[in-house]
């Protein structure tokens, strides 16, 4: 099992290979998120019910939830492509986890940002030092860490071994995240989606939410995509390959 | 899904019942941020290509 894994991504873990399958898919994931975020944008800031405490102050959850949950997806996956990057030595590994790295750093900028601004009309305040909070902005640090550790050295063989290492300490502060609400109760509402049990969350104002998630997810994948390929197009400019692309 | 909108007007939907400014820029700034996430590497991918052609056309 094991070897066959190696094998697998020895064989499509290739950049030429993942060069050119994703210039299919391109398109198509461009498409179905950008409709999506569309089509949930609209819902959620037209169509879905106002909120009886907030007002419409809470209809930025349509983005905030969305964007925290990919800032915190997005950290994992670094993390994964760091372990399979250090394990098996597999160049697209460690292309896709510095690619990671400058995305989930917007996120959670955005996450801190939007969360902030919806903390205004609701807590009455723009910053708390609240449990979850705090630990959001933990994670901007590690994301910037990881962008500044690569660009700290000139040997790609100590760049990717450090920024993998750091990205795989700090998942411990993803499960800090997830339940600081339950933890600390403190100022930041519990979360309204649970996975097991009942949502706490009217159904019309769910319906569009799920559909933000959703788009939000393609539209990382997206991200994440486009940013590997400018790496791997930089990282193997010298091979035959990139060079055919012009002709 | 989209049979009732729960603004009056389209000054009432931009005001938000006086959340407008937090909801509109909180929507703003996010758009902003992403679409120029997108766009940096469609731009860098054409710069490298670009570079790539005129040293090619150098060498031969």
């Amino acid at each position: 099992m094991w070897q066959f894994i190696k094998k697998w991504f020895h064989r499509f873990g290739t950049p030429r290979w993942f060069y050119h399958t994703t210039s299919r898919w391109l398109p198509w994931l461009a498409l179905v998120s950008i409709g999506l975020l569309v089509l949930g944008s609209i819902w959620g800031l037209g169509f879905a019910p106002e909120d009886a405490r907030q007002g419409n102050s809470y209809r930025i959850i349509y983005i905030h939830v969305p964007i925290s949950v990919l800032a915190m997806v997005g950290y994992y996956i670094m993390a994964a492509a760091g372990a399979v990057a250090l394990i098996w030595k597999i160049k697209l590994a460690d292309m896709v986890m510095v690619s990671a790295a400058p995305i989930g750093a917007a996120f959670t900028f955005l996450a801190l940002l939007t969360g902030s601004i919806w903390g205004k009309p609701t807590w009455g305040t723009y910053w708390v030092w609240d449990a979850r909070i705090t630990s959001m902005l933990v994670l901007l640090f590690l994301y910037l860490g990881v962008i500044a550790l690569n660009q700290a050295f000139t040997s790609r063989d100590t760049a990717y071994k450090a920024c993998a290492i750091l990205s795989l300490v700090g998942t411990v502060n993803i499960p800090i995240i997830y339940k600081s609400v339950d933890w600390w109760y403190t100022l930041h509402q519990p979360a309204t989606i649970k996975l097991t049990g009942a949502s706490t969350i009217h159904p019309d104002m769910l319906k569009p939410l799920l559909v933000m998630i959703v788009g939000f997810y393609c539209f990382y994948a997206l991200l994440l995509i486009l940013h590997t390929r400018v790496e791997i197009l930089r990282r193997e400019r010298r091979s035959s390959w990139v060079k055919g692309l012009i002709r | 899904m989209f049979e009732n909108f729960q603004f009056d007007s389209l000054a009432d939907f931009m005001a938000m019942s006086g959340h407008g400014p937090y909801v509109w820029s909180a929507y703003g700034i996010s758009a902003l941020v992403l679409f120029y996430l997108a766009v940096l590497p469609l731009r860098r991918r054409r710069e490298f290509l670009a570079t790539l052609n005129e040293q090619q056309s150098e060498e031969a």
